[in-house]
């Protein structure tokens, strides 16, 4: 909210500097963003009065002028405004004159008649982006007056962030609340006298919704002109707060919501048929508003209507049908006070968030409405004339909330800051913003003033006391030490160790956005079904991912676009996926990509890309948390986005932990990139589950190694032969290690060599040779009758 | 016939003058094998008469002494010189890279995120976790924030399109909704000292917005919990975090689950106060929102709020990494350019 500080001062007599005065309000929850000038810097201007306004005879679009400044000879200027005319008051940049942007007026010549001086536009001295010609001030300015005073320049506009808790200070009136009782100051403001009737004229009023709008308060105004002119004064300060004039009568409403933080609206009585009524709207029902825009209303919105239709929607916006034009002469005002219920989140469904909604939503005073009528009475009398009828008071009070008593208990004080603050103190701070405190032996009873729709129990009180009183005087006091083991289950691997091992094997981290784009995903996953968003930031950013690979490809994309040529990024988060009546399952996952080179280029290894089992140490090394390796499988499945022969699900005991595998070429192609990206993603928690290590012993003595070299069907997978191996083996068998596959010139097509190392070793005596060659003749025999494996030749 | 003595200086010299280990075996072979011109001379004896011969052995034997000594010498010499080329052969270029993989590097926010989890752990908070797509319960109406509240309005809210999951199902617009879980959890077992760190969404999306962020909430509930020892335990945190002596200063705020709020500033880590571009010439940066958990947000979660008081506080990950390591730009965290990303290896 902006605010011009001359507004502020008639309100709370201040005299701190803007800076400090901005610093006392942020330190108190009132965070001032800016402190601006009201206009810049700029010097000789002055009010001046064109006295006469001649064509210049050399160009068309010039005026030759007289120009008094009240005292002295009239100047000469030449002038280019199509505005310049005789008898107007306008803003003259004298000889000598520094103007924004340090333009310094100088005697000059335009097309041989010379000219002293300049006639300025709002838009020269920078108050105003309009081009609207020179500045026509009112005609009761003083001639010769410095323009800076004159239009109160020298002012600085306040912008002050009010949270939504605190509707109460969004105006002058509330904000000089404030500043009086953090400054101790008094509250002064401008007299707000009631404006007597002059006739009995009133309006039928008929409140249908009282819970919605328990008071409504109406007066009629008869014989006004809305033709005149806002005085200057008010159209400043209008315009410093941020709101442009209109009229009159328009801008008296806004002044007021400004001043006292009470909304209103003028009707103009002529175009209302008959009665207004306040009631909710029909099913359907429409209004067009103020902006042009035809809404269709739902039966929780409250209007404004009269006989035939609803005018406006109550406390956000009224309606074209009715409002104030330039010949209004008979008006209808509305101050009312709505329910901060009734009003909130209606604007919004309509895409409306306007200063009375703001307002409504955060809750005006209920006891504020008649002096506001009176305000706004006196001000639009003194501008327009007419004369006012008596204020109709409709509705029914008492369902307005009540600011309930509230006991503040010292102790409870005490024990939520952490430390005693003195009683004076605390009275001081609570009277000070109005509030009626009544000492009593546990602390005080507090009422607190009606505005105050903010404050409902006992620490609302104890942060209003300390806020006054300072949040800097509360200590800081280390709480004590408690020694209180927590569980910490050892089977759950520290997730810091996991992504340290991807790192040690060259990996970055990555972070995506958790939601992608719906036709990467589609492509990667076809018939997946992702959760969606209803209103997506962007359409490439429109469905939660259920794999982090849309993301890492993207990553991967985007880095060879930068040169990268070898990539290696993983990424652990949540992916989202559907599970049926309603329920979204989120898991963590870890994933990684690969792309280019094994090792990055170096002289002494050769240039190879990545493969398949690269990518499968790496999801080993994962996998190796878990220290129940022996239950883990890998199966030729996966994925359709993966190469069908170069990818393998991962389980454990049939149970899915993840995929691992080449991407297939189909997509490498389509995606342009240069090789194939290895990929795997696995579920963190099932993946790394680990079981408590158990020791057990070990063997004294030697262990013994025979090696064989089979033969078999190239279909045939290590893991069968690593199966039949263990059981003929038996419980002799400690490890089966494959160093050698060989397929081509040598062995026929369609088999192929398998060599390993089969290591033997007994718990309590030391095998004899004969007894470790029977044990390979029985898994070789078993090998050949079960897997079709020869020996080699 | 050639003198003893002109013999063992033949030998002598012929030793120094071998150049290699084969030279001087050969040498040995010559002078003192069992053909060597020296132990030739033993067999000489046999021609003196007997009285000469003791004297003439023991010369002899003398004279082999001489040379064996001299031999001995010599084979470490020549030793020593055959390592020494041997490792002069062996020699590398040391300043050739080191083979094989080089390590990668955690996300700067991941770094900063287990350092937040450090430190806390290090004061006995643990770490919560809780879903990314929240209901509306949890994400608002629990943290006090009712249907229509104009608080909603401070956050622009993802919602998931309707009938996809639960109703009003939504993505967390911060991690606040981890208290209420952690809350409802610990009901009857407090005290309870967590924090969630985490991703969080918002409709937003400029310099200095990205739609989706990392935060970490804090709560501590316990019977005698004040506003006093949250500034105590923030101030803390904040000088461990950015490991120097930091001024910290609290504004009162607005948050409708804690009463009384604050938002934290603390001495600008860019200039230590002086004003600088950062702080936006404040010498102060805005770093956290915190306050005493609200009785209504107890309440709701099973706790009495006249036993119990706690404390919450929530912070951006992103924007402590930001501060923490001079990145200024939130935008870079999730572009994930390598050239950016390599420059947090280590840690």
């Amino acid at each position: 909210m902006k605010l011009p500080l001359s507004w502020l001062k008639d309100w709370v007599s201040l005299s701190l500097p803007p800076a400090e005065l901005a610093s006392r309000l942020t330190l108190a929850g009132f965070e001032v963003e800016s402190v601006t000038p009201a206009a810049p810097a700029f010097s000789g201007v002055v009010v001046a009065e064109i006295l006469e306004a001649v064509q210049h005879p050399q160009a068309d679009k010039l005026r030759v002028c007289k120009v008094s400044v009240g005292s002295g000879e009239p100047l000469q200027i030449v002038c280019g405004a199509p505005n310049a005319r005789a008898g107007i008051k306008v803003a003259l940049a004298q000889v000598g004159a520094v103007l924004p942007g340090d333009f310094k007026i100088k005697p000059a010549k335009l097309r041989g008649i010379e000219s002293f001086g300049m006639l300025c536009s709002a838009r020269e001295l920078e108050l105003s982006a309009a081009n609207e010609g020179i500045l026509e001030l009112s005609n009761d300015a003083l001639l010769g007056r410095s323009l800076r005073e004159h239009l109160d320049l020298d002012d600085v506009i306040i912008e002050v962030s009010v949270y939504p808790n605190r509707g109460d200070a969004m105006s002058v009136q509330g904000i000089a609340r404030e500043v009086s009782a953090l400054l101790r100051l008094p509250l002064t403001g401008p007299a707000l006298a009631p404006v007597a009737a002059a006739n009995a004229v009133t309006h039928p009023v008929i409140v249908d919704a009282p819970v919605a709008a328990p008071r409504f308060l109406s007066r009629v105004l008869q014989g006004i002109d809305n033709t005149r002119t806002t005085p200057e004064w008010m159209q400043e300060r209008l315009r410093r707060a941020g709101l442009r004039p209109i009229s009159p009568v328009v801008d008296v409403t806004n002044y007021v919501m400004i001043e006292l933080g009470q909304p209103m609206h003028a009707y103009e009585r002529q175009r209302l048929k008959g009665a207004m009524h306040v009631r909710m709207a029909r099913a359907g029902e429409t209004l067009e508003l103020l902006d042009g825009r035809t809404i269709e209303m739902q039966p929780d919105i409250l209007v404004i209507a009269d006989d035939e239709r609803a005018i406006g929607l109550a406390g956000v916006m009224g309606g074209a049908g009715t409002s104030i034009t330039e010949v209004a002469t008979d008006v209808l005002l509305e101050v009312a006070f709505f329910m901060p219920d009734a009003i909130a989140g209606r604007g919004r469904r309509f895409g409306l968030q306007t200063d009375a909604s703001q307002r409504f939503e955060r809750g005006v005073d209920p006891a504020g409405q008649e002096r506001a009528m009176e305000r706004a009475t006196a001000l639009i009398l003194e501008l327009c004339g007419g004369s006012a009828g008596p204020v109709q008071v409709a509705g029914d009070a008492s369902l307005c909330p009540a600011r309930p008593v509230q006991l503040l208990r010292r102790s409870k004080l005490a024990r939520l800051v952490g430390t005693a603050l003195p009683d004076a103190e605390v009275e001081q701070a609570l009277r000070a913003l109005q509030m009626k405190v009544v000492a009593v032996a546990e602390g005080w009873q507090v009422t607190p003033p009606s505005w105050r729709f903010d404050i409902n129990i006992e620490p609302d009180l104890i942060e209003e006391a300390v806020r006054v009183i300072g949040y800097d005087r509360v200590p800081e006091v280390p709480a004590p030490l408690p020694q209180r083991f927590r569980s910490r289950p050892e089977s759950i691997i520290d997730e810091r160790v996991i992504l340290e091992t991807l790192v040690a094997r060259g990996y970055q981290e990555a972070i995506h956005y958790a939601f992608v784009d719906p036709a990467m995903q589609q492509r990667l996953f076809p018939g997946s079904d992702p959760v969606r968003l209803a209103n997506p930031i962007a359409a490439d950013l429109a469905v939660m991912r259920t794999s982090l690979w849309p993301g890492l490809l993207k990553g991967v994309i985007e880095n060879q676009r930068r040169q990268q040529e070898r990539v290696r990024l993983f990424e652990l988060g949540a992916v989202f996926e559907k599970q049926g009546q309603g329920a979204v399952r989120e898991t963590r996952r870890i994933a990684g990509i690969r792309l280019g080179a094994r090792v990055p280029e170096q002289w002494g290894a050769k240039a190879e890309d990545s493969d398949f089992f690269d990518l499968k140490s790496d999801v080993l090394a994962i996998l190796s948390f878990s220290n129940a390796l022996q239950d883990i499988e890998f199966t030729l499945e996966s994925p359709a986005c993966l190469h069908p022969g170069r990818s393998a699900s991962v389980k454990r005991c049939g149970v899915v932990l993840g995929w691992l595998g080449e991407l297939h070429p189909q997509l490498v192609r389509e995606l342009d990139l240069p090789s194939a990206p290895l990929l795997f993603e696995l579920d963190l928690l099932e993946a790394t589950r680990h079981e408590v290590p158990k020791a057990s012993g070990i063997s004294r003595f030697p262990q013994v190694r025979r090696d064989l070299s089979l033969n078999l069907p190239e279909a045939t997978p290590l893991s069968a032969l690593r199966a039949r191996a263990t059981v003929a083996g038996g419980s002799l068998l400690r490890e089966l290690r494959v160093f050698d596959v060989y397929q081509g010139p040598g062995i026929e097509s369609g088999r192929k060599s398998v060599a390993f190392g089969l290591i033997f070793q007994d718990n309590t005596r030391t095998l004899k040779d004969d007894e470790a060659d029977q044990l390979v003749a029985g898994i070789a025999d078993d090998l050949k009758q079960h897997l079709d494996a020869k020996a080699r030749e | 016939m050639e003198s003893l003595q002109a013999l063992t200086e033949r030998a002598l010299a012929d030793i120094s003058a071998s150049a290699d280990l084969a030279r001087l075996d050969e040498a040995r072979v010559h002078w003192l094998g069992k053909k060597g011109l020296l132990t030739e001379q033993l067999k000489s004896l046999g021609g003196l008469p007997a009285a000469e011969r003791p004297a003439a052995g023991a010369r002899i034997n003398e004279a082999k002494q001489v040379v064996q000594v001299a031999l001995d010498a010599r084979h470490a010499v020549l030793e020593q010189a055959a390592v020494a080329a041997k490792l002069a052969a062996g020699r590398v270029d040391v300043t050739l890279d080191g083979r094989g993989e080089q390590p990668g590097g955690l996300h700067p926010v991941t770094r900063a995120r287990l350092r937040i989890e450090k430190l806390f752990g290090d004061v006995g908070f643990t770490v919560a976790q809780g879903p990314e797509i929240e209901d509306d319960f949890h994400n608002f109406t629990a943290l006090n924030v009712p249907a229509n509240h104009p608080a909603r309005a401070m956050h622009d809210t993802f919602y998931i399109e309707p009938g996809q999951a639960m109703d009003g199902a939504l993505l967390r617009t911060h991690t606040s909704p981890v208290q209420i879980r952690a809350l409802k959890a610990a009901a009857g077992k407090l005290p309870l000292a967590v924090i969630a760190p985490g991703r969080v969404y918002r409709m937003d999306s400029d310099a200095t917005h990205t739609p989706m962020f990392h935060q970490v909430e804090g709560l501590l509930v316990d019977t005698d919990v004040s506003f006093a020892q949250l500034k105590s335990i923030l101030h803390g945190f904040m000088e461990a975090f950015f490991e120097k002596d930091l001024a910290m200063r609290l504004r009162p705020s607005y948050f409708p689950f804690t009463e009384p709020s604050a938002e934290v500033d603390i001495t600008c880590v860019e200039c230590g106060g002086a004003g600088c571009r950062l702080c936006k010439h404040t010498g102060w940066i805005e770093v956290l929102g915190c306050g005493m958990v609200h009785p209504n947000v107890l309440a709701s979660c099973g706790v009495d709020p006249e036993r119990y008081t706690g404390y919450a506080f929530g912070m951006g990950i992103d924007r402590l990494a930001m501060l923490r390591y001079g990145v200024n730009d939130l935008r870079l965290f999730f572009e994930n350019d390598l050239r950016f990303l390599r420059q947090f290896r280590g840690g």
